[in-house]
């Protein structure tokens, strides 16, 4: 029995019962959609994507009754563990594969079947006239299935699991064209940096299980604090190592602009609102590790710090729509980042906003993916401009997240970033100071490039050419079908209302406060009333300068020389280039000096012991010579010397 | 002389027999001796479907009467000459196993009128005219099926004889038919009478090594009967000495003969390479299984007391085995030679587990037979599906490319190779485990070495096997002959499916079975 059993049994986390106690199907559902596609080949042509998308909205439908039953039991009660199977028995460490239905792991698992199951249905518009379009929906399933792998997982190594598979699908979708050979390297390049992240994660399971003996939460947790703060560091950095991979946050962030290759779609579910924020879960979900260890704690704090900033940056200079949205994504994953890395003040609230722009950045994705839809997949903005009259509802629906993530009042961002932007605020010494008006400055630079983008692609004059101008090669911008608005619709209402319905009330931390634990009344070292005030002027001037640059005068066809900070902004602040200088060509000068070793040294050794056995081999073989005689010689020659031999030795 | 006074009798008793632990080897006996009179009286048209109807009720009727009769009569019986215990009784049941797998192989008919494997007129000089008219004529060998039967007879005694004369008969019943068997294939007639003969003579010649070690050590001990060989071995005042080493080396080494131990290996490849490829399955299989039962119980229950003095010498066999039949299957360009030498490197795997000197060992040796003999029969079953020009392919350069055109022949030849080669996941990994886990547990450091030995011999044969893998998949047939592989009846079928889920459920699962091998590895003395 595990340690995380045991505790169920003495009443820690109680054994689930009635809905809950089906929580396997929660994964077996997508799993069964994605093996039935693959395995039946091409006979599910014609109804496979229905398929995927129904078992989709079982799990969430699942997801959703289970909701209602963990709120009819009391605060307590709530958290609930279901059995699996023997994991891995290995003598005394028995890890059983089980999962935990908890508040922290409910919400990931209605965020993921909510949104995961529209942008299902969003694909069927999407994806209606490519050739694989079976496989596209059995990768969604194998990626849905992974990612609540991960968040349902009872332990590090369960987790682990989930956190390949979502990678694994991630590479799937990323190279899902991989007849162009730019999009299969943007599928290898976030193979190869997720790597990096794996070893991390790989170690601090390996840490864990040595320190602890036990790798599930439970144990984890429980001797968290008693395991002195040096260790505890070591191990909230490797973790954060994996978590700063899977969420592309600095140092680690390069793969995920080059990952908009996939079908939007994917960009929207993936690359948006779930798989790049398990590293925020994983900080979270570990936050005894991090509540031990102040250092690695700030650690995550300044990682997210950096690459709010860094992707914020990024995000003004990219005149593709998608990487523009792409670099937000890693900007707002940094405010994520940097709440957690707050400490139990902020745990709440990185996760309120990574829920919140789960709904709003998906939904302008799609509706992105909605204008490449209309526009003949063209994604340079400098050919956009003046769509809203053509797409009404792309617009409005674009409209409220570019509302909510600017975080004007009352659209969800504002009560999810700027309670982030207030948390920064909190604290002692020079931390609150610096980290506040990081946030603070981030969303004024968020408001820019977003308003940017929305400005870009829907207001000002129209920079396509139309019929009247060049027959050949003119566009006709159109609203996409129902298949693919009417998610869009959905998640446009998320945009606007969700924020205000789950911060009634504070409902939402007193959720959650049971996982992440709860803390005191805590105030900013600025009065609140300031901090909103200066936010609203920042984001207020952001999008005032974007509206004078990008609305109000005209938009050059060719993006012009700009600036150094520019130029060095569209090249993603070099971060190619220092990867390249810094890891890829020593990288390779080493490989090759393995190679030699192995070929010259090892291979040398090794050859040479094998021809000296195939010599030997053909000698011995001789032996065999085909007479009866001989080999009836041999036979009393080894009973001769058998005997001999042991006669001498007695 | 007081041992042999006592063991004399003084008047005539007639010994008690409990048939019902005997009842295995009597309905083997009984239809073995009903397929003579079946070979005599039926006509010939029907006799093939009569005979293998035949064999297989009877191997399956033994099976059935040994799981639900046998179990419970676990004794010494027939005046004490043969023992019916746990691993007398494991083994038989795996035997029985065997001997319905070997048989459903041996049916093969590939839509002809008899058993594809066998010759028409085994009596006839190979190419005479003679030859051709009993092709012409439809004649059929199918004396194959109860010669089978009567070998699995011997078989069965072997691993149940508790003296040495027993095991001297059930060595020579159990040989005799496979001699004859060996001599029966349909194609390469001379070959295989030349193996025949050869398995034949060296046979003859290492039975010789065993009456002779028996009567050493009937001199010894005043008895043949092994629980009273021991006795005297513990209780000897040292008069008769010189007898006891000369008579250990000398029966063991008659008995290391049948599983091939080097330097009495060199019938294997011969006898293999010309046998009927069923019957080198089955045998392959099924003698070594027995050869080593009757190997753990004289080892164990006889001479046990005298370990120190012969265990390095059978050690060096071992050692010698292993090294042997690892090498020389590097260079082997046939199949079944090929086959024939890594049965070798496996005995001598199998030794490495016989001198633990554990009980652990026993259900580890009793394992490994098991698992490998599944993966055998099955092996040998598909080398016989793949043929040029009618007869089958057994060069190995014939096999290139083989995986493109017969992607699950292929696929399932791999995964035997895989199980041979022990790779995790397959039965050879967790039986390589079986026997070398109690060796350098129990055996010091002479099972230290051994072990250390057997895993890179393991590495030399792993390179033979997958570069049969990759000559399978990842090389291209040379155009001169057309391999193909041909569509196997039902019952091959299933005796090679029966062999991949073993060699696939023994190596995922083995708790049951090696559970089961570990609770029956008790000898009753």
């Amino acid at each position: 029995m595990n340690s995380l059993a045991l505790l169920a049994s003495q009443g820690e986390v109680a054994s689930a019962t009635g809905v809950t106690a089906y929580a396997w199907l929660l994964v077996g559902f997508p799993v069964l959609g994605a093996a039935v596609l693959l395995l039946g080949g091409r006979a599910t042509n014609a109804w496979g994507h229905l398929l995927a998308t129904a078992l989709s909205w079982a799990s969430f439908v699942l997801g959703f009754i289970m909701l209602l039953a963990m709120v009819g039991r009391g605060q307590e009660e709530r958290a609930a563990h279901v059995g699996g199977w023997n994991f891995i028995p290995a003598g005394q460490f028995q890890l059983e594969a089980g999962l935990l239905i908890d508040q922290l792991s409910l919400a990931f698992v209605l965020l993921i079947t909510f949104v995961g199951s529209l942008i299902h249905v969003y694909s069927i518009g999407y994806m209606e006239h490519d050739p694989n379009r079976r496989k596209f929906f059995a990768y969604l399933n194998l990626f849905v299935a992974s990612m609540l792998l991960l968040v349902l997982a009872d332990s590090y190594l369960l987790l682990f699991v989930g956190w390949e598979g979502v990678g694994l699908a991630s590479y799937l979708l990323i190279g899902f064209w991989n007849h162009h050979p730019a999009y299969a390297t943007a599928a290898n390049k976030a193979f190869f940096v997720n790597r990096v992240g794996d070893v991390g994660m790989s170690i601090a399971i390996m840490f864990m299980f040595w320190k602890f003996g036990a790798v599930d939460f439970v144990s984890v947790n429980a001797g968290a604090a008693q395991a002195g703060s040096t260790a505890m560091t070591i191990l909230g950095l490797l973790l954060l190592v994996g978590a700063c991979a899977k969420s592309a946050q600095f140092p680690l962030q390069s793969w995920l602009g080059d990952a908009m290759a996939g079908p939007t779609p994917v960009s929207a579910l993936i690359h948006a609102a779930t798989m790049v924020t398990a590293g925020v879960y994983l900080v979270v979900r570990s936050h005894e590790i991090f509540n031990a260890a102040p250092n690695a704690q700030l650690a995550v704090a300044i990682v997210g710090a950096i690459t709010l900033l860094y992707g914020a940056i990024v995000g003004c200079a990219k005149d593709d729509i998608k990487k523009a949205l792409a670099a937000s994504t890693m900007s707002q994953i940094g405010y994520m980042m940097l709440a957690a890395g707050l400490g139990p003040v902020g745990y709440a609230f990185a996760i309120f906003h990574l829920i919140t722009h789960g709904f709003f950045k998906a939904g302008m994705f799609l509706g992105a993916g909605s204008v490449m839809h209309g526009m003949n997949d063209q994604v340079d903005m400098r050919r956009f401009g003046g769509l809203s009259g053509a797409m009404k509802i792309t617009w409005i629906t674009f409209g409220l997240g570019w509302l909510a993530i600017l975080g004007v009042p009352p659209f969800s961002g504002f009560w999810s970033k700027d309670k982030i932007i207030e948390a920064a605020f909190i604290g002692d010494g020079w931390k609150p100071w610096v980290f506040g008006f990081i946030a603070l400055i981030g969303a004024g630079i968020t408001a820019f490039y977003m308003s940017r983008l929305f400005f870009l692609t829907f207001h000002g004059k129209k920079r396509w050419i139309d019929e009247r101008e060049d027959p050949e090669r003119a566009v006709h911008p159109h609203e996409s079908p129902l298949t693919m608005t009417v998610p869009m619709i959905v998640l446009a209402v998320g945009s606007g209302l969700l924020g205000l319905i789950l911060s009634w009330g504070g409902m939402f931390s007193h959720w959650l406060e049971p996982v992440v634990g709860g803390h005191g009344e805590e105030h900013p070292v600025l009065a609140v009333p300031v901090i909103m005030v200066l936010t609203l002027l920042l984001v207020a001037g952001g999008a005032g300068y974007a509206w004078m640059l990008y609305w109000r005068d005209s938009v050059p066809l060719t993006a012009p020389r700009g600036s150094l900070v520019t130029q060095a902004a569209r090249a993603d602040l070099y971060q190619d280039a220092i990867n390249e200088g810094l890891f890829m060509r020593p990288g390779t000068h080493l490989t090759r000096a393995l190679v030699f070793t192995d070929g010259s040294g090892v291979d040398g050794v090794v050859g040479s012991l094998a021809a000296s056995i195939g010599g030997l081999s053909s000698r011995l073989r001789r032996l065999q010579t085909g007479y009866a005689r001989s080999y009836a010689l041999t036979m009393l020659t080894g009973v001769v010397a058998v005997l001999g031999a042991l006669w001498v030795m007695n | 002389m007081t041992a042999l006074s006592t063991a004399m009798p003084t008047a005539f008793q007639a010994v008690q027999i409990d048939y019902a632990a005997l009842a295995p080897m009597l309905v083997i006996v009984g239809a073995a001796l009903l397929g003579v009179l079946v070979e005599a009286f039926a006509p010939r048209g029907s006799r093939h479907m009569i005979q293998v109807a035949l064999t297989l009720v009877a191997l399956v009727a033994s099976f059935v009467v040994l799981a639900l009769v046998s179990v419970d009569h676990q004794t010494v019986t027939a005046g004490g000459s043969i023992v019916v215990d746990g691993p007398a009784l494991f083994m038989q049941g795996t035997l029985l196993i065997f001997g319905i797998l070997g048989v459903l192989t041996m049916s093969e008919r590939f839509g002809g009128r008899s058993a594809d494997a066998f010759t028409p007129m085994g009596a006839a000089t190979p190419g005479s005219p003679a030859e051709a008219n009993a092709e012409r004529a439809g004649f059929a060998t199918s004396e194959a099926f109860p010669l089978t039967l009567f070998a699995m007879f011997g078989m069965l005694m072997f691993v149940a004889a508790n003296d040495l004369i027993t095991m001297f008969v059930a060595l020579e019943v159990l040989s005799l038919p496979l001699y004859v068997l060996t001599g029966l294939a349909r194609r390469r007639r001379l070959l295989s009478q030349e193996g025949s003969l050869k398995y034949f003579l060296l046979g003859a010649f290492s039975s010789a090594f065993f009456l002779f070690g028996a009567a050493l050590l009937y001199g010894y001990a005043g008895s043949t009967d092994l629980a009273v060989i021991s006795r005297a071995i513990t209780t000897a005042n040292g008069d008769l000495e010189g007898l006891l080493l000369p008579g250990v080396v000398l029966t063991l080494i008659g008995l290391l003969f049948k599983v091939g131990a080097v330097p009495f290996h060199s019938w294997t490849p011969d006898a293999y390479q010309g046998a009927p490829t069923p019957v080198t399955g089955f045998m392959a299989a099924a003698t070594k299984l027995a050869a080593f039962g009757a190997i753990l119980r004289l080892a164990y229950v006889g001479l046990e007391a005298s370990r120190i003095e012969w265990r390095l010498g059978v050690a060096a066999i071992a050692v010698l085995t292993m090294v042997v039949g690892a090498v020389v299957s590097v260079t082997q360009t046939d199949m079944k030679r090929l086959l024939a030498y890594s049965s070798i490197a496996h005995a001598g795997f199998v030794l490495v587990g016989v001198l633990a000197f554990d009980v652990t060992a026993v259900s580890g040796v009793m394992f490994y037979v098991l698992a490998y003999g599944l993966s055998t029969i099955a092996a040998f079953a598909i080398v016989f599906l793949v043929r040029s020009g009618g007869s089958e392919a057994t060069h190995i350069s014939q096999w290139a490319g083989l995986g493109r055109n017969h992607p699950v022949v292929a696929g399932v030849f791999s995964l035997m190779l895989l199980a041979f080669a022990g790779i995790p996941l397959t039965s050879g990994f967790t039986a390589k485990f079986a026997v070398f886990a109690p060796a350098v547990a129990h055996g010091g450091l002479a099972g230290i070495v051994m072990v250390v030995v057997g895993v890179l011999a393991s590495g030399v044969t792993a390179f033979v096997y997958f570069r049969l893998i990759v000559l399978m998949y990842f090389t291209e047939s040379t155009a001169d002959d057309v391999v193909v592989a041909l569509t196997p009846s039902i019952a091959s079928t299933i005796a090679i499916t029966v062999g991949a889920l073993g060699t696939v459920v023994l190596g995922i699962v083995p708790g049951p079975i090696l559970d089961l091998a570990g609770r029956v590895s008790q000898f009753i003395l």
